[in-house]
């Protein structure tokens, strides 16, 4: 069980320009489970994942791990809804993680080939991850960020525009990263994903988080109205 | 017309008789100008990357003095760095007056602008796609500049390929500094101002031909070696 946890957030809230993107939340996530963040685009998904993550720095409240902060930093991973990726080929993408923490290069190159096999691209090492397919841009940052073994990964909705290929691959590689004790906070707005994957969910509107419950809590018997309506399909403003 | 011809067949004839004095004067172009070119690179590349990943105060008023040195006036380059190696200056002690080393060191002044400025541009157009994918990486200072600098190698090699551009062709400063002293600073671009005022403009332009091929050929040959414009390839 990670010592990360648990995740406490108190009043955090991220403004810019005088507008208040995500906040103030007040929730606790623990050390199991994959917390899922749903909500319309616009919702402030993005921003709340940033925000614990750390890139998004707050204008108020805390965001509080149960350990060293600066080690909390260490522990993370982030995998970004348009991946961006290094000009460089897909064997030194995933070297690059490894290097940055001083792992010597025979060994960075032998896992490095190993998650490339993992993920399907070991046929394709030596290509230039720039010229690569949505589908396999997005596994390679996801490889990318896992090579490392983080405690924690947030990824902001990894599987949109995917074609259902490349999302199963997906959602295969971050269910084996869960199995094997990765804490995964998600968004997504695509509610059969959040159907297959989720164990919690944050159901989050213009910033503010209107629901936080257990995932078939949610589906079944959902606890707001706004919530409701976005299940039903309606359009939630 | 019949003078561009002579020019033309001029050059031909002292490349292929390999005159002893094209050769060296072509071999002390480019002594200076490499040499500059690697000082300046050396100061510039670093230089561009942390002001792309660092902010501090008055940041932007130093892009903006940057962008303007571009332009600098090589005479005045060249007026400044006499004046301050000219004897009575504070370091007329070293005596490098009417030396290469001074021809460099207003060679280096003129293109540090010039590289520092378009470095940034790139840099910065990189860093803005890096930006957050590096920081959620929990990299340090030094690894983001390294990253970037790295990752914009061929932009880089764009930005010294017209330091060198500017270098090569540059007579103001190094006519100055240099002196244009036959067999000692004598190169390319201050024989051609020499031969233009003697009224030889035949062998001018055949120098003159002669810089612009070396131009080309240098650019080609950095291209080639850091094989750019293949495939796949940034």
């Amino acid at each position: 069980m990670s010592v990360m946890f648990p995740l406490q957030i108190c009043g955090a809230q991220v403004r810019r320009r005088g507008k208040v993107l995500v906040g103030p939340v007040d929730i606790t996530l623990q050390a199991e489970g994959l917390t899922m963040v749903i909500g319309p685009n616009g919702a402030g998904k993005t921003s709340l994942l940033k925000m614990l993550h750390g890139i998004m720095r707050l204008n108020a409240g805390t965001v509080k791990w149960a350990c060293d902060q600066d080690e909390a930093r260490r522990r993370q991973g982030f995998v970004f809804q348009t991946p961006v990726m290094l000009r460089r080929t897909v064997l030194e993408n995933l070297i690059y993680p490894l290097a940055l923490l001083n792992i010597p290069k025979p060994e960075a190159r032998e896992r490095a080939r190993d998650w490339a096999t993992k993920i399907g691209l070991g046929g394709a090492e030596g290509r230039q991850a720039t010229v690569l397919s949505g589908g396999e841009r997005q596994k390679l940052a996801l490889a990318r960020a896992l090579i490392r073994g983080p405690d924690v990964l947030f990824l902001d909705e990894p599987c949109a525009s995917l074609d259902g290929r490349a999302m199963r691959e997906i959602e295969a590689i971050l269910q084996a990263a869960s199995a094997e004790g990765t804490r995964i906070i998600m968004s997504t707005h695509d509610m059969g994903q959040a159907r297959r994957l989720a164990s919690e969910v944050i159901f989050i509107l213009h910033g503010v988080v209107h629901e936080f419950s257990p995932a078939e809590t949610f589906f079944e018997t959902p606890q707001t109205a706004q919530a409701r309506a976005f299940l039903n399909g309606d359009i939630v403003e | 017309m019949s003078e561009l011809w002579s020019g033309i067949t001029q050059a031909f004839w002292l490349i292929v008789t390999l005159n002893a004095d094209l050769v060296e004067i072509t071999l002390l172009s480019l002594r200076v100008t490499l040499s500059a070119l690697g000082i300046a690179c050396l100061i510039s590349l670093p230089w561009a990357a942390l002001i792309t990943v660092r902010r501090f105060r008055f940041r932007r008023i130093l892009i903006a003095i940057l962008n303007a040195l571009m332009g600098l006036p090589p005479v005045v380059v060249g007026l400044i760095v006499y004046v301050l190696l000219s004897r009575a200056g504070p370091f007329g002690v070293l005596g490098l007056l009417f030396t290469p080393t001074a021809m460099i060191i207003a060679q280096v002044l003129i293109i540090v602008p010039l590289i520092t400025s378009i470095a940034h541009q790139s840099l910065r157009d990189l860093w803005v796609e890096y930006h957050d994918m590096l920081i959620s990486m929990n990299t340090t200072q030094w690894q983001r500049v390294k990253t970037l600098l790295w990752d914009s190698r061929r932009a880089l090699l764009t930005a010294s390929l017209a330091g060198f551009g500017r270098g090569i062709g540059e007579v103001g400063a190094i006519m100055i500094v240099g002196g244009n002293i036959d067999h000692a600073t004598r190169v390319l671009t201050t024989a051609i101002a020499l031969e233009t005022g003697r009224g030889d403009f035949a062998l001018a332009l055949g120098l003159g031909f002669i810089l612009i091929a070396l131009a080309i050929a240098v650019n080609l040959a950095i291209h080639g070696l850091s094989h750019t414009e293949r495939e796949g390839r940034w």
